[in-house]
């Protein structure tokens, strides 16, 4: 379903880096439908005791418990693939119409060197859906640039009251090799 | 053919929130948040006015967020089949807190009383079973809503089934305002507005 392991994640010192803005945040709750660009991450949060991992059966669960997070005073971060953006499309009404803060961190398929036709479209729609429903997104196509975007999201999510999206390009992450 | 129950659904969910102390509920679109609304007004309730399939995860939330508070979704059977992959997510995450009372009409309400799937053969109770949730009550009558102690024990997560009759009552309309609902709430559990 995700991007392979194997490829040249093995040597993404960036998942590092996200994981880190995300642990300084004070963020607590991780919603997660898996991918493998976001397996190093998944993998950390499940070994530290400040998280609360959340595997969901669909995208949109996580902008759901996200708002009711933050009711409840917590931080949350839904991790997901760019597929499951059209999944979240009418669950993000909420975080519009009750200004939640809300971070999503979204594995790109279909942009670069995607082998899956399937992929494809939903990549391609992925920041339109987004940006229509009120989600603003930051693009992240270098390994240096994913900590400081990431920062920068969840502080003016958590600030500012504000729905931000970031997405990790393809072509950064690595595409998909099946071996 | 099921009908839903016969259980007034205000009755029942005036009754399930009597004495409610520091329970935090969450409703559902729809009748349920009229229900809620109706047995009245309180600044830890949120309405839901859309994002349907989503109230018992905006309760599971809120209950990771709020442990030692109790957490009680109050919502109607249409808007949890919406949302019956939650079911497995709460049966992994278990929270002791959290209670989700699903208001079973066999219908959807709203939109003209057309038959929904427990009128015709599905059983989210069993679901929420077989998910892993940790007790469940069947509920037919107002006499047999013992429920405020269980919600009050955190021994969840509960599931609640409460059979109530298909009838659209007289809406009792909360503030559609989301912002305004969100602040309240979190103004509640101590947070300043910003």
């Amino acid at each position: 379903m995700g991007h392979a392991l194997g490829s040249d994640l093995a040597a993404a010192g960036w998942q590092d880096e996200l994981f880190g803005a995300v642990k300084r945040a004070g963020v607590r709750q991780i919603l997660y439908v898996p991918d493998a660009g976001h397996s190093r991450v998944i993998q950390l949060v499940h070994e530290d005791p400040q998280f609360k991992p959340i595997i969901l059966t669909t995208e949109e669960e996580g902008v759901a418990a996200a708002c009711g997070a933050w009711l409840g005073g917590g931080r949350s971060v839904l991790l997901m693939q760019s597929s499951g953006v059209g999944n979240c499309a009418n669950m993000l009404s909420l975080v519009a119409n009750c200004r939640f803060p809300f971070v999503t961190i979204v594995a790109m398929r279909g942009e670069w060197g995607e082998f899956n036709p399937w992929q494809v479209r939903m990549g391609r729609a992925t920041e339109t859906i987004l940006e229509l429903m009120g989600v603003s997104t930051f693009r992240c196509d270098t390994p240096e640039s994913v900590g400081p975007t990431v920062e920068a999201a969840l502080e003016t999510a958590f600030s500012a009251d504000q729905a931000l999206a970031v997405l990790l390009s393809q072509k950064m992450i690595g595409r998909k090799v099946w071996k | 053919m099921k009908q839903g129950g016969s259980l007034n659904r205000r009755a029942a969910v005036h009754s399930l929130l009597h004495n409610r102390k520091e329970t935090l509920v969450i409703a559902g679109l729809g009748s349920s948040a009229y229900d809620l609304h109706a047995a009245g007004d309180n600044e830890a309730n949120f309405y839901l006015w859309g994002a349907m399939g989503g109230a018992a995860m905006v309760g599971l939330g809120l209950a990771l967020a709020q442990p030692e508070r109790p957490v009680l979704v109050i919502t109607g059977d249409g808007e949890q089949l919406m949302g019956l992959g939650a079911l497995a997510t709460i049966g992994v995450q278990k929270p002791a807190n959290f209670t989700l009372a699903v208001l079973d009409n066999g219908h959807f309400g709203e939109t003209g009383m057309q038959r929904s799937h427990t009128s015709q053969g599905v059983d989210l109770s069993a679901v929420a079973i077989a998910c892993g949730f940790a007790w469940l009550e069947r509920i037919e009558t107002l006499e047999e809503i013992g429920l405020r102690a269980r919600i009050q024990m955190a021994q969840g997560p509960g599931f609640a089934l409460i059979s109530v009759e298909a009838t659209n009552l007289e809406r009792s309309l909360p503030p559609r305002d989301g912002v305004f609902l969100k602040n309240r709430f979190r103004q509640h559990l101590g947070w300043q507005v910003q």
